[in-house]
């Protein structure tokens, strides 16, 4: 082995200044023009191409996807074609697991009696554990395994830098990085991991407007509240297929008010705390290539079946025990669930809401998913407990409790724009290693959603709509 | 039993990912690069009997270092010196895949160009030949479908022979114009005295001149690293599961 | 190539092809463009814009690629040819 000598420091700076002497603009260019050209005349060389119609695929679908006139269109209704996929397929299958899992929550009541198990035993584990489980995979399951087969189909197939391109415009408008498209996309995925998929974006500063605004893109663990809440409340009115229609319609809308707050809290920040101008990048648009439908397919309903009952047992489950045992702790008369609920209360009314969704939101801090489940175990814990077989009796709970479409309206608008879960806020934090900036990733979201839950509500209430 | 190390070089979209998925299976993780915010997947597969641990490098359009990603990929294949460098190319852009590969070709001689996404290629009426390209370049050259599985064994066996040592590569080189030629002459035998023969010194000197002071400071680092802990091969950990 | 004028990229109409004479851009967005294929005397295909004008795809060396008229404006080229590519 041919030992480095003592003095490596002085030999490479000798050399590095030899280099730079010998050195002049030009080499650069040249050393990449050389290789290029080589590139060229090899390929030239080992490269026949007989086809004729070489990339007019391509090119064609590129001049609709992308035109003036059919981009924005072919893109919104791609958008809602997922959703009404989603809503229309999923709504038979969450039944049924519904049905199902009420079937078994009766069997295992008998067991318990059959056994003389203790009532608080009981409780904690097939109202709280079980239950509480039982419902985040029932509306939760469908869905997802629905959705993401769909929206990965048409990312393989290159659909998403076309997005990219066509958006391009708007987000360097608001200061921000054009692959801020690509990030917010994995959001629809989960926000934690989009918060790591920022790094693509190479600029810090067009990185941080992309984990600041991630958030506002409804993640795995929020689209089922969007859904549920859009078809009980928004398409009420409507029969069958319109009513999918009127909750795809809902659900975009909610997307598309994401976006634009996305646009415009970049563009704030952009104008503020995080001044300064786009970076420049270049985007490739590769070919559209058929996917692996059926692997694309299976691939993605198993894996993200399995995230979901992964998140169901490891979050849910415990979260759904500790509200259940907070809600039959009583102190004097009153639960310890009920005190947390009834301070919150005026400040949910204010935003058009109620307490039992504002400690929904705060408990579900750990995870988007939970919120729901643990709402309706607030909701069933003081009154009567009711046997819910079937999605459309969730309707029941929710009027009983003084639900309008307001309450509805608004608890979707703070779901789509509250703070991030805890898992994205410690990605923030390890990625960006800043406290601050994770307290501002917390703060700019949890103050926009108060700010127009409050806007909407007040609004409502004085023009006499509820 | 010691896991070879086998990195995937190569553009975006070329269907790598697609082909370390193939290779590896579930058994894989992904962790950070060191000191870099860039995701670094590495996998283990098993090919007659021998294990080989293969590396993820990010995809990248070329390895001047102008972003983390390119930093990463070319520290790895010059620094790490894998056994075996696969650059996986879109056969549908042989001209710009071929621009990263002759830059890897610089950097070691351990490589094996991958040809991917060969179906796409033919249905659009392309032929590539492939040892009209492997007599030029120098290196293995092999054709495969990643998404069909189609070449994956000759893939493999290239990459056990070359890992064992029983393909000997003359990588092409390319020429540059007489006067930079001239200057790399010039400084590339001080280069390899301060090197030795374990780093390509034409390449470096061609960095040098280039005025790539990123490398400068690796290369240092990795110097000085030697000096003082004698001869270190990389502090990749292989993980075995198998 | 009959007309010998030079303009810039981002000039272009949809469907002209180029031929690229130089590039008025420096540092790491030069090298970028070098290595994407847009060097000097590459031929290069325009697209067409996105829907609101700008990034506008061009194609170059077999390859789909999207710039902003930030580095469009600064690719100097000279007209070789018509809707072909």
């Amino acid at each position: 082995m041919n030992s480095p000598s003592a003095a490596i420091p002085e030999s490479l700076n000798n050399l590095i200044s030899r280099a730079t002497s010998l050195s002049d603009a030009q080499i650069e260019d040249e050393i990449a023009e050389s290789i290029y050209r080589t590139s060229r005349e090899l390929s030239r060389e080992a490269v026949i191409y007989t086809g004729a119609g070489e990339q007019d695929r391509t090119e064609k679908l590129d001049r609709i996807l992308t035109s003036p006139i059919w981009g924005y269109p072919i893109m919104l209704i791609m958008l809602g074609v997922i959703f009404w996929f989603t809503i229309a397929g999923a709504n038979v299958p969450s039944s049924m697991l519904a049905e199902t899992f009420a079937r078994v929550e009766g069997w295992l009541t008998a067991l318990f009696m059959a056994i003389g198990a203790p009532g608080w035993l009981h409780g904690i584990l097939v109202h709280g554990l079980f239950r509480g489980t039982a419902w985040v995979v029932s509306v939760m399951l469908p869905p997802m395994a629905i959705f993401f087969p769909i929206f990965y189909l048409l990312e393989n197939y290159g659909y998403l830098p076309r997005v990219a391109f066509n958006m391009d415009r708007l987000f360097k408008w608001a200061g921000a990085h054009g692959k801020q498209s690509l990030t917010m996309a994995m959001g629809f995925g989960c926000n934690a991991a989009a918060v790591m998929s920022t790094r693509i974006i190479e600029s810090p500063r067009e990185r941080m407007l992309a984990i600041l605004t991630n958030n506002f893109v409804p993640c795995n663990g929020r689209w089922p509240t969007l859904i549920l809440l859009a078809s009980l409340f928004m398409a009420a009115g409507f029969a069958g297929s319109s009513a999918t229609l009127v909750t795809a319609l809902i659900l975009m809308g909610m997307v598309l008010f994401g976006v634009l707050v996305t646009l415009l809290v970049s563009w704030t920040l952009s104008k503020t705390a995080l001044r300064g101008v786009p970076t420049h990048y270049t985007l490739e648009l590769p070919p559209y290539r058929r996917p692996k439908i059926l692997n694309t397919v299976i691939r993605a309903s198993l894996d993200k079946s399995w995230n979901v009952l992964k998140r169901a047992v490891i979050v849910a489950a415990p979260a759904s025990i500790i509200t259940w045992i907070f809600a039959n702790i009583y102190i004097g008369d009153t639960s310890i669930f009920m005190y947390f609920v009834n301070f919150l209360d005026p400040f949910g009314q204010l935003l058009g809401m109620d307490g039992f969704i504002i400690a929904a939101f705060i408990l579900g801090l750990p995870a988007n998913e939970i919120v729901i489940p643990i709402l309706l175990m607030g909701y069933l814990s003081q009154g009567a407990m009711l046997e819910i077989d079937s999605l459309s009796e969730l309707k029941h709970i929710f009027v009983n409790q003084g639900w309008t479409w307001l309450t509805a309206l608004n608890m979707m608008l703070f779901s789509l724009l509250h703070y991030p879960c805890g898992t994205t806020l410690f990605n923030i934090y390890q990625e960006t290693k800043s406290a601050k900036w994770t307290f501002m990733a917390f703060a700019i979201p949890t103050t926009i959603a108060v700010g127009v839950t409050l806007i909407t509500a007040t609004l409502a209430r004085s023009l006499g709509w509820v | 039993m010691t896991s070879y190390r086998v990195a995937l070089a190569g553009n975006p979209n070329t269907g790598k990912s697609t082909l370390f998925n193939t290779l590896t299976g579930l058994k894989q993780h992904t962790g950070n690069w060191p000191g870099k915010t860039v995701i670094r997947a590495e996998g283990t597969y098993v090919h007659n009997n021998q294990e080989y641990t293969l590396v993820d490098l990010p995809g990248t359009y070329s390895l001047y270092a102008n972003s983390a990603d390119e930093e990463v990929a070319r520290d790895y294949i010059v620094f790490e010196k894998p056994d075996v460098t696969v650059v996986v190319m879109d056969a549908t852009a042989m001209e710009r895949n071929l621009n990263l590969a002759l830059q890897v070709m610089e950097m070691t001689d351990r490589v094996i160009l991958c040809i991917n996404l060969m179906d796409e290629a033919e249905k659009k009426g392309m032929t590539i030949h492939d040892r009209k390209l492997a007599d030029r370049l120098g290196v293995p050259v092999v054709k495969i479908s990643a998404r069909n599985k189609q070449g994956i064994d000759q893939l493999l066996d290239a990459i056990e022979r070359m890992a064992e040592g029983k393909i000997t590569t003359r990588p092409y080189r390319v020429t540059y114009s007489e006067d930079l030629e001239q200057k790399i002459r010039e400084i590339e035998p001080d280069v390899r005295k301060i090197v030795g023969d374990q780093y390509p010194a034409r390449w470096i000197a061609l960095r040098l001149l280039d005025g790539d002071y990123s490398l400068l400071k690796t290369l240092q680092d990795q110097l000085l690293n030697q000096r003082g802990k004698g001869v270190e091969t990389g502090e990749l950990s292989v993980s075995c599961h198998t | 190539m009959v007309l010998n004028k030079t303009k810039t990229l981002y000039d272009c109409q949809s469907g002209e092809v180029v031929q690229i004479k130089s590039l008025q851009v420096e540092g790491t967005m030069r090298r970028r463009l070098l290595d994407l294929g847009f060097v000097p005397g590459a031929c290069v295909k325009v697209l067409q814009r996105s829907p609101m004008g700008d990034p506008v795809a061009y194609r170059v060396s077999h390859t789909t690629i999207a710039l902003r008229q930030e580095e469009s404006s600064r690719i100097w080229v000279e007209e070789i040819g018509g809707d072909q590519g």
